[in-house]
C-alpha cells in the first residue's frame, strides 16, 4: 500500500470533474422541484443529453455545439414530460419513471453507430501565470469551461431564488399553486419553463460525462448519476449551495476511493465502492436537520378549475 | 345621485349543469360598505371572481366609475384599484410576510422599503404585523391581516372580502371591523360577503341578496331584521326550531372532578370540571374559542383517556374506554373540524359513513366490510339531512362546508345515540341548514337522548339548550337553566366569575 502515490492537488482537481455532471443535473432538478414538479426522469434526460451531445460533437467536430445540442436534447425529452404532466395532467412519478426508461432506450438506439469513436477534445482554461501557479493553478484555473459553468449556474440559481422576483414567483408556484393562480400567475407556463430548464441542465450533465469525463459513448454510461442527483436535491434541502457541497463531497469520495483502490488499501472493494453514497447521504442528512422542508405543492397536479 | 363606483349589469355565468349567476345587476357606491348575502352555493363567490377577473362572464357588463370594465385577469383588476381578500387565504406558508405581500403587487419596491411600508400601514390601521415572520407560523387572524395589508398597499378603491370573519375569534373580528370602518371613512368601498347576518347589520350600508344565482332583492341592513334577511336568502319563511316541552329522565352522563392537561402545547387544560346531563336534556356549553372546548370534546369522545370514574355513562365508568368502545355504549361525538377530524377529506361519503357508523349500524362482520349496507346508510344520511351532493361516492372534500357539516352531524344523529356531543354544529353553515341541524338535535332530545352542544354562537345555545354553562380557561361554570338567564349573567359566566368570585367585581 502506498498512499503517497495520491497527489492531493490532482485529487481535488479531479473531484471537481467527477462532481460536475451530478451538480449540473441536481441544479436543474432543484429548480424544477422548487416550482413544485417532481421529475424523476433526470437519468433519462442525462443519457439522451449524453448521446445528443456526443453525436453532434462528433459530426460537427465542435464540442461547444455538442454541449448546446445536449442541452437542447435534454430539453426536448423533458418536453415529453411537460405534455404528460402539465397538459394531460398525468401522475408525475409514473411519468418521470417512464421518461427514464424511454430515455435509456432512445439513447441506445441513437448511439448505435457511435460506439468506439473518440469525440473532439474540449479546450481547457489556460491563463498565463494563473494556470501555472502551484496548487491553486491546477485546482482553480485549468479546467474546461463547462465546469465553471456548473459553478456559475449554482450561484445564478441561488441568487435568482433568493433575490429576484422571478425566483419569488417560482417559489410561490411550488409552495401553493392554487394561491399563485388566484393572484394571477401562470402556474403551468412557469412550470413548463422550469421543466425545460431542468431538462437542459440534465442534458449538459450527461454530455459532460460523454464528452469530458469519459470521452466516449457507451450504452447506459450515466450509470445512475441522475438518481443520485434526485436524492441530492432532497438531502440538500432544495438549497443550491448545499447541492454543490453534496456533489463535491460525492465526487470527492468517489475519487478518493478509486485512488485508495489503486493504492491497494486493505479494505474490500465493495465497501470502498459504496462509501460515496453512504458518506454523502450521512453528511446531507445531518445538514438537513434544520426546519427546511419540501415545497408544499411538490408533485401535486395543478388544474385551474375555477 | 353620482356615478356609482362599480355598476354591474346582467352578469351571467353558467358552468356545465349549473347556472352560477343569472342576470345579476347591482351598484356599489363610493365609500359604501355593500353586503353580498346568500346561502352556500348561491353564486356569491363566482360573482366576485368575475369582478376580480378570475372568471369571465358569459354575458353582461360591468362599469367602473362610468367606464367599461372587463378585467381579463386579476392583474388588470388590481391595476384598476380592485383588491380581494380571499375566504381561503391565498398565502404561501413557507414565505415570509413581506414576500407574500410582494407577490400580490405589480411593482413591489425593494424588500427593505416594502417592510417599512408594511410597518407603516399596519400601524395606521391598527393591524400589528412583523414583515419578516414566516406566514406558516401566524394565527388565522394574523394571516388575514397579511392579505388585508397586501390589498391596502395598493390603495384600492374597492376591497372585496369573502367571508372574512369565519376563521376569526371575536376579538379579531372587533379589530377587523374597526379597520374596515376606518377604510370607509377614507372613501374606500367594500364589498362584504357573508352569511352572518348580525355582522352585516352592524357593518354594511346596503345589501344585495342572491339566491340560486339570481339577485332576489336589496335592502338596507340597519333597517331590516336579521330574520327578514334570512328569509330573503332562503326564499321561504324560516322555521324556528320547535322545543317540545319534555321531562328529563335519569342522569345519562356524569363528569366529576375532571382535570386533564391539554395534549397540545397551545391548548387549555381542563380544571376540576363537573357536569351532568339527563336523558332528554340539551346542555349548551358556551365560551370563547380556545378555553378548553376541544379538550372537553376529546375527553368525551375517548381521544383523551382519564381516570375510569371521572366520566360515567349511565353510572358505568367509561373514562378508560377508547372511542369505539364508547360508541358501542351509545356515547357519540361530532368534532368541530369538519375536514380532517370529523371526516377524512379524500375518502368518499360512504367510507366516511363507515368510519364512525360501523359499530352501531353493524356495517362489518368478522373483519369484512358490508359495502351495500354502508352505502344505504350514507344515502339515508344524505336524504334525511338534505346533503347536496351527486351521490355517496363523492369525496368528502368535494362538498361545501355546510353540506359536509350536515353530513357529519346527520351521521351521528341517525345512529340513535344515548348521549350526543357536538362541537360547533352550525359553524360556517347557512341559515336554513343551521335551522335544520338545530331541529335535528332537538328532535333527538325529544326522543330521550342527552345532548351536549358546545358552541360559540350564543343565540344558538339560547335557542336549543335547556341548561347553559360556560367554559373559561378550562373551568366550567355551574350549569344554569336557560330560561330566564340574562345577557349579563351569561357574560359573567363566560368572563370567569365562578359563583363566589362575583363579590370581587
Amino acid at each position: 500500500m502506498d498512499l503517497s502515490a495520491i497527489n492531493p492537488v490532482l485529487l481535488v482537481a479531479s473531484l471537481m470533474v467527477a462532481a460536475t455532471p451530478l451538480l449540473l443535473a441536481a441544479i436543474g432538478e432543484l429548480v424544477v422541484e422548487r416550482a413544485g414538479v417532481l421529475n424523476l426522469g433526470v437519468e433519462g434526460m442525462m443519457i439522451v443529453g449524453a448521446i445528443s451531445g456526443f453525436a453532434i460533437a462528433v459530426e460537427t467536430g465542435s464540442p461547444w455545439l455538442g454541449f448546446i445540442g445536449a442541452a437542447v436534447g435534454g430539453a426536448i425529452l423533458s418536453l415529453l414530460f411537460v405534455v404528460l404532466t402539465q397538459v394531460a395532467l398525468a401522475n408525475q412519478v409514473a411519468s418521470g419513471l417512464a421518461l427514464t426508461l424511454f430515455g435509456l432506450g432512445l439513447s441506445a438506439l441513437m448511439g448505435q453507430s457511435y460506439v468506439g469513436i473518440k469525440p473532439p477534445a474540449m479546450g481547457k482554461l489556460d491563463i498565463p501565470v494563473l494556470s501555472d501557479l502551484p496548487v491553486v493553478g491546477p485546482i482553480l484555473f485549468s479546467h474546461d469551461l463547462i465546469l465553471y459553468l456548473g459553478i456559475a449556474l449554482t450561484a445564478a440559481v441561488w441568487w435568482m431564488l433568493k433575490y429576484s422576483r422571478m425566483g419569488l414567483i417560482l417559489r410561490a408556484v411550488g409552495e401553493n399553486h392554487d394561491a399563485a393562480h388566484a393572484l394571477g400567475y401562470k402556474v403551468i407556463r412557469i412550470r413548463i419553463l422550469a421543466i425545460l430548464f431542468g431538462g437542459a441542465c440534465a442534458g449538459l450533465g450527461g454530455a459532460y460525462i460523454s464528452l469530458i469525463r469519459v470521452p466516449q459513448w457507451t450504452e447506459g454510461m450515466t450509470a445512475g448519476v441522475g438518481w443520485i442527483a434526485l436524492a441530492l436535491v432532497v438531502f440538500a434541502s432544495w438549497k443550491p449551495w448545499r447541492a454543490l457541497l453534496g456533489a463535491y463531497l460525492f465526487g470527492g469520495v468517489t475519487v478518493i476511493q478509486l485512488n485508495l483502490q489503486a493504492a491497494g488499501v486493505a479494505i474490500p472493494v465493495e465497501y470502498l465502492a459504496m462509501s460515496p453514497y453512504v458518506i454523502t447521504i450521512l453528511v446531507l442528512v445531518i445538514l438537513s436537520a434544520d426546519k427546511s422542508r419540501a415545497p408544499a405543492s411538490l408533485g401535486r397536479i395543478f388544474h385551474a378549475s375555477h | 345621485m353620482s356615478t356609482p363606483l362599480l355598476s354591474i349589469k346582467g352578469l351571467t355565468k353558467a358552468y356545465p349543469g349549473v347556472v352560477a349567476n343569472d342576470n345579476v345587476s347591482f351598484d356599489i357606491g363610493e365609500g359604501e360598505v355593500h353586503a353580498l348575502l346568500g346561502e352556500n352555493g348561491a353564486g356569491k363567490s363566482t360573482l366576485v371572481k368575475m369582478i376580480y377577473g378570475l372568471v369571465k362572464p358569459d354575458s353582461g357588463t360591468m362599469s367602473l366609475r362610468g367606464a367599461p370594465y372587463a378585467p381579463p385577469e386579476p392583474r388588470a383588476a388590481r391595476a384598476d384599484g380592485i383588491a380581494m381578500v380571499f375566504q381561503h387565504f391565498s398565502l404561501f406558508d413557507a414565505l415570509n410576510v413581506a414576500e407574500n405581500i410582494a407577490l400580490g403587487m405589480e411593482n413591489p419596491p425593494a424588500m427593505g422599503d416594502l417592510a417599512a411600508r408594511i410597518r407603516e400601514v399596519s400601524e395606521t390601521y391598527g393591524l400589528p404585523l412583523d414583515p419578516f415572520r414566516t406566514v406558516g407560523d401566524l394565527s388565522a387572524g394574523e394571516r388575514q391581516r397579511v392579505e388585508i395589508i397586501r390589498c391596502l398597499l395598493q390603495d384600492p378603491k374597492l376591497l372585496i372580502m369573502d367571508e372574512p370573519t369565519s376563521v376569526l375569534t371575536p376579538q379579531e373580528v372587533e379589530i377587523l371591523f374597526q379597520t374596515l370602518q376606518k377604510l370607509r371613512s377614507e372613501g374606500t368601498s367594500i364589498l362584504y360577503i357573508s352569511h352572518k347576518l348580525e355582522e352585516i347589520r352592524t357593518l354594511c350600508d346596503h345589501a344585495t341578496i342572491l339566491r340560486l344565482g339570481k339577485n332576489v332583492g336589496e335592502c338596507t341592513p340597519r333597517e331590516t331584521s336579521a330574520r327578514d334577511m334570512a328569509e330573503m336568502m332562503v326564499g321561504t319563511a324560516l322555521k324556528t326550531p320547535q322545543r317540545a316541552g319534555r321531562a328529563f329522565g335519569e342522569i345519562a352522563l356524569d363528569i366529576t372532578g375532571l382535570s386533564v392537561p391539554s395534549p397540545s402545547e397551545f391548548g387549555t387544560s381542563l380544571k376540576n370540571l363537573h357536569l351532568t346531563v339527563r336523558k332528554g336534556e340539551v346542555l349548551g356549553i358556551g365560551g370563547v374559542a380556545g378555553n378548553g372546548q376541544d379538550e372537553l370534546l376529546a375527553v368525551l369522545s375517548g381521544e383523551i383517556l382519564t381516570a375510569a370514574d371521572a366520566v360515567k355513562k349511565d353510572g358505568q365508568p367509561v373514562g378508560r374506554m377508547g372511542p369505539t368502545a364508547r360508541r358501542r355504549l351509545g356515547l357519540l361525538t361530532a368534532p368541530e373540524e369538519r375536514l380532517g377530524h370529523a371526516a377524512a377529506p379524500n375518502m368518499s361519503l360512504t367510507e366516511n359513513a363507515l368510519l364512525t357508523g360501523s359499530v352501531r349500524e353493524g356495517l362489518e362482520s368478522n373483519g369484512f366490510l358490508k359495502w351495500a349496507e354502508t352505502r344505504d346508510f350514507a344515502e339515508r344520511i344524505i336524504k334525511a339531512f338534505d346533503v347536496r351532493t351527486p351521490g355517496p361516492e363523492n369525496a368528502a372534500r368535494s362538498l361545501s362546508g355546510g353540506n359536509l357539516q350536515k353530513f357529519v352531524i346527520g351521521r351521528e344523529v341517525l345512529q340513535n345515540p344515548d348521549v350526543l356531543v357536538v362541537n360547533q354544529p352550525t359553524w360556517g353553515v347557512d341559515a336554513a341548514a343551521a335551522a335544520a341541524i338545530r331541529q335535528a338535535l332537538l328532535d333527538l332530545a325529544a326522543r330521550g337522548t342527552a345532548v351536549i352542544c358546545i358552541s360559540q354562537d350564543l343565540d344558538e345555545l339560547m335557542e336549543i339548550s335547556d341548561t347553559f354553562a360556560a367554559l373559561n380557561e378550562g373551568r366550567l361554570s355551574t350549569p344554569r337553566t336557560t330560561t330566564g338567564l340574562t345577557v349579563d349573567e351569561i357574560g359573567l359566566m363566560m368572563g370567569g366569575a365562578h359563583g363566589m368570585e362575583v363579590a370581587h367585581v
